[in-house]
Parts: C-alpha cells; sequence; structure tokens
C-alpha cells in the first residue's frame, strides 16, 4: 500500500489545534510510520503540493489569505477534516462578526485600544486583508469530515485519523467525539 | 379518572388520561427530547423538538401540550421526526451566538446536550450573528442575550413558582429577547426578589451566576423540583 499524503493547515485558528495533534504523543510514531507528513506547520514548506490525501485543516476563514489557501487546499486534497471549532463553527475567531465588518474591528484592535502610536497595519502583499464576515471553512468549501471541539482532544483525532488510515470513513457521534468548547 | 392504552414505538403503554405525551412516555421510560419544557411550570410548546407522530395524522404534534388518547399509535423517533430535530437544533445555534468554548454552561447545557443527541457534528445553516447584549447589572446574576433559545422558561418559573412575574418577552421575530419589568436594566428591577429561580430554570449559559467562568455554571433543577413538590403536595423533604 501506498503512504497517504497528510498536511495540516493553519488558517484563523490559534495554533491550539495543531498543539492538541502534539498530544497524540507515541501515537505520533504509529502515525509517522503510516503517512507521510507533506505540508503543515510543524515542517518548512512553503508551497502546499498537488495531490494530498488527508489534510487537517485549522481555523476559520478570517482573511483574504484564507480565503485563496482553502481554494488551494480543497483542490489539491482528496479528504477535508475542519479541525477543531474554529473551523467548523467560526468560534473565538468569529466573536467579531456581530461588530458587522472589518472596520470596526480594526479601529477598535488598533485605535481606540491603543496605548502608543494608533495605527491600522496597511501593507499590501504582507498583511492580508481580513474579510468583512468570519465564517466556518464549510461556508467557503466543501468539507468531508467535521472534528469539533476547541481543541479536539487528542483522543478525538485518533479516532478521526485511524478509520482512514484503515480506508474506512470515520463515525464520530457522542459527547465523546461531537461536543462542542 | 379513568385510564387510557396507546402504544410508543410499538410498546403498549397506559396512562392517566390528563397526562400528555411526553409525561406517559416519561413513565414508561421511553426519552422525547425536550427544550422549553420543564417540569412543576405550564408547557408553552415553544421549541418543537418534542414533536412526535401520531398515526392518522399528517401533522406532527408537541409531545408537551398533547394529550394521549385511547388507541393513539406514537412514533417518537422516526426518521423525519430526527431530520426536523437536528435542524431545529440547528437553527437554534445559527441565530444566536454560540460559542460554547468560552461559555459558562460548556459542559452543563441542555442545548449542547441535544446537540450531541442529535449528532449535529456542524451547523449546515449560516449563523446570523446578531448583535445581542449582555446585562449584567443584578447584584448577583447576569443574562447573556446571545446564548438565549427564547425558551420562557424563566419566565415562567420567575411568574409561576415565585410570583414574581420580572421576566417577559418583547419584540417579533428574530428580535424576540426576554426582558425584566419594563424593559430596564435588571439591576434596576423592583420586583425581582433574587431568588436565583431563572437562574436554575435557564436551560443554558444564558443567566449565570456573576462570577462564573468558562463551564462554571451549574444549574440545580432539583432546587425547582423541591419547591414545586412543597408548594403542591405541602411535603418538605430535606
Ligand atoms: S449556551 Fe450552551 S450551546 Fe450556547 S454557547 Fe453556551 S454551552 Fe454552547
Ligand atoms: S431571581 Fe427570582 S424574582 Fe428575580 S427574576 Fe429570577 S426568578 Fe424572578
Ligand atoms: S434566558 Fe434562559 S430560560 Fe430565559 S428564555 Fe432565554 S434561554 Fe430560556
Ligand atoms: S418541549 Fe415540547 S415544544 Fe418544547
Amino acid at each position: 500500500m501506498t503512504r497517504l499524503k497528510l498536511a495540516t493547515v493553519w488558517l484563523g485558528g490559534c495554533s491550539g489545534c495543531h498543539m492538541s495533534f502534539l498530544d497524540l504523543d507515541e501515537w505520533l510514531f504509529d502515525l509517522a510510520a503510516q503517512v507521510d507528513l507533506v505540508y503543515s506547520p510543524f515542517m518548512d514548506t512553503k508551497e502546499y503540493p498537488e495531490g494530498v490525501d488527508v489534510v487537517l485543516i485549522e481555523g476559520a476563514i478570517a482573511n483574504e489569505e484564507h480565503l485563496h489557501m482553502i481554494k488551494t487546499v480543497r483542490e489539491r486534497s482528496q479528504i477535508l477534516i475542519s479541525f477543531g471549532d474554529c473551523a467548523v463553527t467560526g468560534n473565538v475567531t468569529a466573536l467579531r462578526n456581530p461588530l458587522g465588518s472589518a472596520e470596526p474591528v480594526l479601529q477598535r484592535c488598533y485605535i481606540e485600544a491603543a496605548d502608543i502610536h494608533p495605527q491600522i497595519p496597511q501593507e499590501p502583499g504582507i498583511v492580508p486583508q481580513l474579510l468583512d464576515r468570519v465564517t466556518p471553512v464549510h461556508a467557503v468549501v466543501p468539507v468531508d469530515i467535521y472534528l469539533p471541539g476547541c481543541p479536539p482532544s487528542a483522543t478525538r483525532i485518533k479516532a478521526a485519523l485511524e478509520p482512514i488510515l484503515h480506508g474506512e470513513t470515520p463515525q464520530l457521534a457522542g459527547r465523546e467525539f461531537i461536543k462542542f468548547g | 379518572m379513568t385510564v387510557k392504552t396507546l402504544t410508543i414505538n410499538g410498546q403498549l403503554i397506559s396512562a392517566r388520561e390528563d397526562e400528555t405525551v411526553l409525561e406517559a412516555a416519561r413513565d414508561a421510560g421511553i426519552h422525547i427530547p425536550t427544550l422549553c419544557y420543564l417540569e412543576g411550570v405550564s408547557e408553552v410548546g415553544a421549541c418543537r423538538l418534542c414533536l412526535v407522530e401520531i398515526a392518522g395524522s399528517n401533522k406532527l404534534q408537541p409531545a408537551c401540550v398533547t394529550k394521549v388518547a385511547e388507541g393513539m399509535e406514537i412514533q417518537t423517533n422516526s426518521e423525519r421526526l430526527q431530520k426536523y430535530r437536528r435542524t431545529i437544533v440547528e437553527m437554534l445555534f445559527a441565530e444566536g451566538n454560540h460559542i460554547c468554548s468560552v461559555c459558562v454552561a460548556n459542559g452543563n447545557c441542555e442545548l449542547q446536550d441535544l446537540a450531541i443527541e442529535m449528532g449535529m457534528d456542524h451547523v449546515r445553516l449560516d449563523y446570523h450573528f446578531p448583535d445581542r447584549k449582555v446585562d449584567v447589572s443584578h447584584d448577583r446574576f447576569g443574562i447573556d442575550h446571545n446564548r438565549c433559545v427564547l425558551c420562557t422558561r424563566c419566565v415562567r418559573v420567575c411568574d409561576e413558582i415565585e410570583g414574581a412575574h420580572t421576566w417577559d418577552m418583547a419584540g417579533r421575530g428574530t428580535n424576540s429577547h426576554v426582558i425584566t419589568d419594563l424593559n430596564q436594566p435588571w439591576g434596576t428591577s423592583q420586583t425581582c426578589t433574587s431568588c436565583g429561580k431563572c437562574v436554575n430554570a435557564c436551560p443554558t449559559g444564558a443567566i449565570f451566576y456573576k462570577g462564573s467562568s468558562i463551564g462554571e455554571m451549574k444549574h440545580d433543577r432539583a432546587k425547582l423540583d423541591f419547591l414545586v413538590t412543597a408548594r403542591e403536595k405541602q411535603q418538605w423533604n430535606f
């Protein structure tokens, strides 16, 4: 059997879901024996490769760069997993949505709340533009598997990945596997 | 009092004629999901989670306000009902701002329990992200309208058990919300006795003890049961 190509992507989230992934501890050895990690914040690659079998997406879609990235990821990946509450619901990243749009959020953070040098960062090509509304991943591209939790526990991550390694679809149900928060 | 016989999910049940389908089902150990229903206060049939199928009628009926009848054939968990229930729960999540990870009721919330029961691993509807307020003007309690599901349990418990009627509803459609007294800050309410019954009745993290942090808001429903038994049966079971 050819080894699965696994990727993990960090969009509008706090990296907590990735930290939880590291909590898989010694199972990471088993995983490493069965997959090739081809793209991840855990490694040094710039370009999202073609032909990815499974990808874990942490975070909501909050800026232009996320929007661009998620479309590329969807095109190049077989099984896309919404990894954690920010990806699944918008969660904390979407707390700003009731403010209406990007402008009042920037005003609030960089002008009203500034101690010194109030200024909204403007670096075209470097600092991506905020979207007016933060959305869960499935509002932008089709998602195959949902892995809720803030963050999903290592047990939950394993329950999602292990069946995929055997070519099966994970069945996540019940408090231990789909509770938000 | 006559006894009615009926079937629920094919199981033969007998119930008192004044019982609702929900009560009869619970007595028989059959689970029907509920949200606005709270034992001890009146039923309003507002949330529609307890909808059941009754043979001979295409219309789904809320079990909490439907009286039993002789020969009724009831289904509580058909595929159609499961589908509707999940959609109702998704609508509740989509129309409020439910950020469980930063909610006082995380892990102790009836809405969250329902989501788990319905197998809701994501919400298919678009989130509304409404701009709702938080009122912490009361000395001991707070209300976060972002988490309110408009079940009116607070309204009924305050009116029917405490007799204060501090809470009521205002607005229509997506502007519906609960208010205290004449739509004024809770802390300035002249009728609230600070008894805390609404805090224990609320199914979600909407009404909470001030100072509770994430996941710390536990509801003590037993306190309400105790009061209802004391009032109705004159029994004080310590
Ligand atoms: S009220 Fe319940 S469902 Fe809503 S955010 Fe709090 S824990 Fe989650
Ligand atoms: S604390 Fe008691 S009196 Fe005050 S609003 Fe709640 S139920 Fe009513
Ligand atoms: S505040 Fe709580 S009890 Fe009152 S209507 Fe809202 S969810 Fe129901
Ligand atoms: S519990 Fe019956 S309608 Fe809410």
